[in-house]
């Protein structure tokens, strides 16, 4: 069996330090794959990450990588990238640190289109920090600070993404490894903003708190209830319901990156790019 | 014909950055500190470099780390809220060995405080603003041109410690307009980016301490595959759960520093060569000290001025040696009494050490300084 | 010969702009000078100051402490800022914006916002006619030399009505 992908992971730092059971591995694999799909220069590829489970993922891929502060790896992105637009920037980020103490670099990165491919391993908690809820904690669904079920609505984050100018939104599950793969991949080829939100399994913080322990069941979860896009946008209103979502290209557009935009700035300045 | 124009404090911060060799800058609009961004939008795409206005005070401080791992020299400034947003990435800057320079253009807090009004309220603030065991270093300018200078001094200071650097500017300098005159470009010393010393085939480790315990930490790009990170790591930048690597991680981090105080601690005397009172000052205040110690010699008292260019590392050796040789020392400052602990602590009972205060949004007026300074002496003659 | 001149008013009528251009004109003559400005937190409307020290050797402390000149350009700078006026120093009132003028020894009253509109064409002219005003007043920077410091700081197209203004503020005083 071909395991070309090995080649992208510091071997010396594995084992990783998931749970078993755990989708980060999945999604993480699922990131170099489309990678090396997409014929990446590794020397020319960083990857940035925030904190939270997702974001330990940094340290095992072998480019030159960046384990940021909380919340903060998307304008450690955008430095990186405005600084050498030659580089592939890739963000690795969780449902908290890029929905809640991230959400405003989030948006206005989308805002500004800068280029850069965000994979967000939703797995719905805190898991790092034991089980606490997250924005993206389904409301009702219990965690160690929702004792009794989250209280608050839930973020879509790949509609928040559309709506705040990102310029390819897509979705998809641990258990679609090869649709997700495809997802990112694609989200490298767009010259912008692109957003991929992985909907991981994380057993232990998640689902022993919601009677979903087992991450098969986890799993299968995830494949009974995500509906193909066009296949969703078939579906009447009320099936719609439930746990039901759309997986696959959300949203698409052309727009210019903010990148390409200053480089504009600099012609206009008499600046040459040094 | 003479190149001396008017400029202002925060204009000459911009331009004094750009001739070190900035060209990246994130930042947030807040007064007195606002100019610096202006003049770095207008100025940084006619060199090819970038400006960005980032959606708050953190983000522009991610940017700016983000900006210099990817090889340019970066700047952010802001004033006392801002910086005080900012303090989380400033320790990572710390930890990470990131070079950054942060100006604050001090205002009077706190919170929102009085914006535009002067203040240094902001000293222990930049040593201490971080959470955890740094080292940090801060200028302080107390001219137009010195905003210059202490720009270039700062950016070099970043490069050269791998740390980051606070210009902490008040708004008397950094709204000043003075007369000005700056250097040529090829009259400026510039630190370039430090490089790495070996290949990864012949074992780079990217926080390996050089012989100046400083690491040769390679930009992104450059196929050295590096991890940078916040937690504690080991020379690989690796993180590791070991006390002794923890110990040691903080000890270089603070002896770099250290081990280099003497060269990156600069101090200047006016009127001390017969002096038998001191007055300490830093800043835009210490023109007005200057002008009280000016006037006071006028009426004959043996009165000098040691001015703190430096502040942090502070300036022990110099302020103890000053302790052994003068009456007293009074210490002025635009604050409730902040660098007065230091200078006490330094001076350990050598010599009687009295504050000047003031923190009412005004400046010092000489005559104040002036009674102060009477009130010293009187007191040393008792 | 240290000089110490305060112009107020309120914010938006360019008082500190006037204030940076005479420090300018002052530097282009060869001479030390410091500029400096307290306004409230609103851009238009509030009380504004901007003080400039010249002198032929160094300025330490930046602010004026005994102005010899004072330019007031509403009745309420007028009133809030003339009163450390050194005894001989000289105080410069917009006529009809401060129509109760202190109780002060020298002062010299100038149509300046009505000079600005009804000869220089508009009241945003108003500063440049005040520093007109002052440069005659000052006697410190020759003419020409402030004229060229207006004409490097103000939009091109306005050159020709900033340099009359000018020169209309110039020929207000004796």
């Amino acid at each position: 069996m071909e395991r070309s992908f090995e080649q992208y992971f510091r071997q010396n730092r594995l084992p990783h330090l998931w749970c078993p059971g755990c989708g980060n591995g999945i999604a993480t694999k699922a990131i170099v794959q489309a990678i090396e799909s997409k014929g990446l220069e590794r020397d020319k590829t960083v990857i940035v990450s925030g904190i939270g489970c997702s974001s330990r993922a940094s340290g095992y891929m072998d480019f030159d990588t960046l384990h940021t502060a909380h919340g903060r790896a998307i304008p450690f992105a955008t430095g990186i990238k405005l600084a050498n637009p030659e580089l592939n920037v890739i963000v690795i980020t969780g449902d908290g640190d890029c929905t809640a103490i991230g959400g405003n670099h989030f948006i206005h990165g989308c805002r500004r289109n800068v280029d850069l491919t965000v994979v967000l391993f939703n797995n719905n908690i805190y898991g790092m920090t034991g089980g606490q809820a997250s924005p993206m904690t389904p409301t009702g669904k219990k965690a160690t600070t929702a004792p009794y079920g989250a209280v608050d609505p839930v973020f879509d984050a790949c509609r928040l993404a559309e709506a705040a100018g990102a310029t390819y939104v897509a979705r998809s599950t641990a258990y679609h490894v090869q649709h997700l793969t495809s997802m990112i991949a694609d989200g490298l080829d767009n010259k912008g903003f692109s957003f991929i939100e992985a909907m991981v399994q994380c057993p232990t913080a998640y689902g022993r708190k919601n009677k979903m322990s087992d991450p098969v069941q986890l799993m299968m979860w995830m494949r009974d209830n995500a509906v193909m896009k066009a296949a969703w946008d078939k579906l009447p209103e009320d099936k719609k319901q439930g746990d039901r979502f759309p997986i696959g290209l959300l949203y698409q557009e052309a727009g210019v990156d903010y990148a390409t935009a200053y480089d504009h700035v600099i012609d206009l300045a008499g600046g040459a790019a040094k | 014909m003479s190149k001396a124009r008017l400029m202002q404090g925060n204009e000459a911060c911009a331009e004094g950055a750009l001739a070190a060799g900035v060209r990246f800058f994130g930042g947030y609009p807040i007064t007195p500190s606002t100019e610096i961004a202006e003049g770095m939008a207008k100025m940084l795409p006619k060199v090819g470099g970038k400006f960005v206005q980032m959606e708050d005070e953190i983000a522009s401080m991610g940017v700016v780390l983000g900006a210099s791992l990817a090889g340019k020299k970066a700047l952010t400034a802001s004033s006392g809220p801002g910086i005080s947003l900012k303090q989380e990435l400033i320790g990572y800057a710390a930890a990470a060995e990131i070079p950054v320079v942060i100006v604050n253009v001090q205002r009077v807090g706190p919170s929102t405080g009085q914006p535009t009004a002067p203040s240094q309220g902001d000293v222990m603030q930049a040593r201490w603003g971080t959470h955890g065991d740094h080292p940090m270093i801060a200028l302080s300018p107390w001219s137009v041109r010195e905003a210059f200078d202490t720009a270039v001094m700062a950016v070099n200071y970043s490069e050269r410690f791998r740390t980051p650097v606070i210009l902490l500017m008040d708004e008397i300098v950094g709204h000043l307009r003075e007369k000005v005159e700056l250097p040529e470009a090829d009259e400026i010393e510039i630190y370039p980016r430090r490089q790495p010393g070996c290949t990864p085939a012949e074992g780079y480790r990217p926080y390996a301490p050089a012989e100046d315990l400083v690491p040769n930490i390679a930009d992104f790009g450059n196929g050295y595959h590096i991890h940078v990170t916040g937690l504690i790591h080991d020379e690989t930048g690796f993180p590791v759960g070991s006390p002794k690597v923890t110990r040691e991680a903080i000890d270089r981090l603070h002896t770099k520093i250290e081990i280099a105080r003497d060269e990156i601690t600069h101090v200047e005397e006016y009127c001390m060569e017969d002096a038998e009172y001191a007055v300490v000052a830093f800043g835009g205040t210490a023109r007005t000290a200057y002008e009280a110690v000016l006037a006071a010699r006028q009426k004959g008292i043996k009165v000098g001025m040691v001015r703190l260019i430096t502040i942090w590392p502070f300036a022990d050796q110099a302020i103890s040696d000053l302790a052994a040789r003068v009456k007293g020392i009074l210490v002025t400052e635009l604050n409730y009494g902040q660098i007065v602990n230091e200078v006490e602590r330094a001076a350990a009972g050598q010599c009687p050490v009295e504050l000047c205060a003031k923190y009412d949004m005004t400046i010092f007026e000489p005559e104040e300084i002036l009674e102060a300074v009477e009130s010293l002496v009187a007191g040393g003659n008792k | 010969m240290r000089k110490q001149i305060r112009l107020s008013g309120s914010g938006g009528q360019g008082v500190i702009t006037a204030a940076i251009i005479y420090a300018e004109a002052a530097v282009a003559a060869g001479m030390e000078a410091v500029q400096s400005q307290s306004y409230g937190p609103e851009a238009r409307g509030g009380a504004s100051k901007s003080e400039v020290i010249i002198d032929n050797g160094p300025i330490y402390h930046p602010h004026v402490s005994v102005p010899d000149v004072v330019l007031a350009m509403t009745q309420k700078a007028a009133d809030k800022y003339y009163g450390d006026l050194h005894p001989e120093g000289i105080l410069i009132l917009d006529t009809d914006l401060v129509p109760e003028a202190p109780d002060f020894k020298n002062i010299i009253r100038v149509p300046i916002t009505k000079i600005a509109i009804e000869q220089a064409g508009k009241s945003l002219f108003a500063n440049i006619v005040a520093l007109g005003v002052l440069t005659k007043v000052l006697q410190l920077v020759d003419l020409d030399t402030v004229r060229k410091a207006v004409a490097h700081r103000v939009p091109p197209h306005t050159v020709e009505a900033n340099m009359k203004a000018l020169q209309l503020g110039y020929d207000s005083v004796e």
